[in-house]
């Protein structure tokens, strides 16, 4: 079964917690590296534990790519979906 | 915005860092004395953040051999293999890697980190996967980024999660790539390279192992992990350095696979740039002689390891998982590591100090090597300079009776 984009951005949004920056809302909007309080290394860790969470490999090659959390929510629905 | 405006917050950090005392990234060794010492800020300093494993940097027959050719060949050999044409050091020593290994192949890299940078990235093709282990050295990370293949990480030396992602890949088209080192630069753990094997034949996959920190520093012969977990066969590539425990500078990649001389003509990182040196190529080859004819080294090597691993680990120190020539002192934060490196410096003992993100977990670390030529004297030292610096800044506790005495 795939994950609704509603589900997919609530756990990422509940991922994302410990960093945000403060009482900032995480939306779709929110820029990963400039909205919250995480470096290089933070978003490598994050990865790992969506992977982990989503049972799914995120490509390093489409990190570039992935700004916001709106970004990363579509990312993951589409490796979801094979 | 200006140039350089991208790297405030780096150069306020490194400002901080030296406004405390001596650059850790900016150290000069004013003399080297031997594999072991050097004078640093006037002060005989104990060498323990060199790589130099065996002691080989001041080997007299390697010395010899880069003499006489430097004297015969010249000082360098100004272009690429490709273009300026190969001396016959350089097939010589490929020869002898490929026998020391018992490889059809061999190819030689100007340096380590263009050997992994070269094969990984060019290995892979554009349908192909790169799985590489989430705690991999920067050159290994750079190939995959200047290579075509798709990316993916698995959970450092753990073969469980390895076998998860090959499972992800299963049905898809093109070959996958497995990349894991022997030993890992900064804690000095090791892979477990049989599971990892297990994995690679379920799935069907290549293996690439980096024994850049341990050829020459396990197994009877020296060839590293793969010989230790009685898995050579299983591995497809290995890839080295010569600037670790042979003492020079360069790299290599041996290989039974009887295409493999194609990579001289498709592998960038190989063809634009000069070739190694005759005097190097001398050295290393010489070097790689005593690799095989007096494993006494690698003897005298792990017992300085457990002098110096155990020796710490007595004190209380928190080290990496697994003994080894790297033994990682874990500091709770890099600000207590910076000074604790700038004390030790102090006391004439040389560590490399290592901070994230270049270490795993965003550990800091107080990086030490051990070499086969350390003695006990110098290395009864160093745990006892670590000893009292950790004292001093409160890392470690006093015990209740040195406090009294």
């Amino acid at each position: 079964m795939v994950d609704t984009e509603d589900d997919v951005l609530q756990t990422i949004a509940a991922a994302l917690q410990p960093f945000r920056k403060g009482g900032a809302e995480i939306t779709t909007a929110t820029d990963i590296s400039e909205d919250l309080n995480l470096d290089s290394l933070a978003v490598m860790d994050l990865m790992m534990e969506l992977e982990e969470k989503f049972d799914v490999s995120i490509p390093l090659n489409l990190l570039p790519e992935v700004r916001t959390v709106g970004d990363l929510t579509a990312t993951i629905r589409k490796l979801k979906e094979g | 915005m200006a140039l350089f405006d991208q790297f405030q917050d780096l150069i306020r950090s490194h400002a901080a860092v030296k406004a405390v005392g001596a650059d850790p990234f900016g150290i000069k060794m004013e003399r080297v004395l031997s594999p072991t010492e050097a004078v640093i800020e006037g002060r005989p300093t104990i060498l323990v953040g060199t790589n130099n494993y065996l002691g080989l940097t001041f080997e007299p027959s390697c010395i010899a051999a880069a003499g006489e050719a430097i004297e015969t060949q010249g000082t360098g050999t100004t272009g690429s293999r490709i273009a300026n044409g190969s001396y016959g050091g350089h097939n010589d020593l490929e020869e002898a890697l490929a026998r020391f290994y018992g490889r059809r192949s061999a190819m030689v890299f100007t340096t380590g980190y263009q050997a992994n940078l070269g094969i990984i990235s060019t290995i892979a093709g554009p349908k192909d996967y790169l799985i590489i282990d989430a705690d991999s050295h920067a050159s290994i990370y750079d190939a995959c980024r200047m290579g075509s293949a798709t990316v993916i990480r698995f959970k450092h030396n753990d073969a469980a999660d390895l076998d998860k992602r090959l499972q992800r890949l299963a049905g898809t088209e093109g070959n996958k790539v497995i990349v894991v080192e022997g030993i890992y630069s900064m804690l000095g753990d090791q892979a477990p390279l049989a599971d990892i094997v297990a994995v690679k034949r379920k799935h069907g996959a290549y293996l690439i192992v980096d024994e850049a920190h341990s050829m020459g520093v396990l197994g009877d012969k020296g060839r590293g992990l793969a010989e230790v977990a009685g898995v050579e066969s299983e591995v497809d590539f290995i890839i080295g350095t010569f600037s670790k425990s042979l003492g020079a500078i360069g790299g290599y990649c041996v290989s039974d696979h009887p295409e493999f001389d194609i990579l001289r003509i498709r592998c960038r990182p190989y063809m634009f740039t000069a070739s190694l040196p005759p005097s190097i190529i001398a050295s290393v080859t010489a070097a790689l002689k005593v690799v095989e004819n007096r494993p006494e080294l690698r003897t005298r090597l792990w017992a300085n390891v457990r002098t110096l691993y155990d020796g710490l680990k007595r004190r209380g120190f928190t080290l990496g998982p697994q003994r080894g020539p790297v033994v990682a002192v874990q500091l709770p934060n890099p600000e207590i590591a910076v000074h604790a490196w700038q004390q030790l410096l102090g006391s004439g003992v040389y560590v490399n100090l290592a901070l994230p993100p270049a270490t795993p977990n965003g550990t800091a670390l107080l990086r030490c090597s051990v070499c086969a030529a350390h003695s006990r004297h110098q290395l009864e030292r160093v745990i006892h300079s670590l000893t009292e610096v950790a004292y001093r800044i409160g890392v470690l506790t006093v015990p209740a009776r040195a406090a009294v005495g």
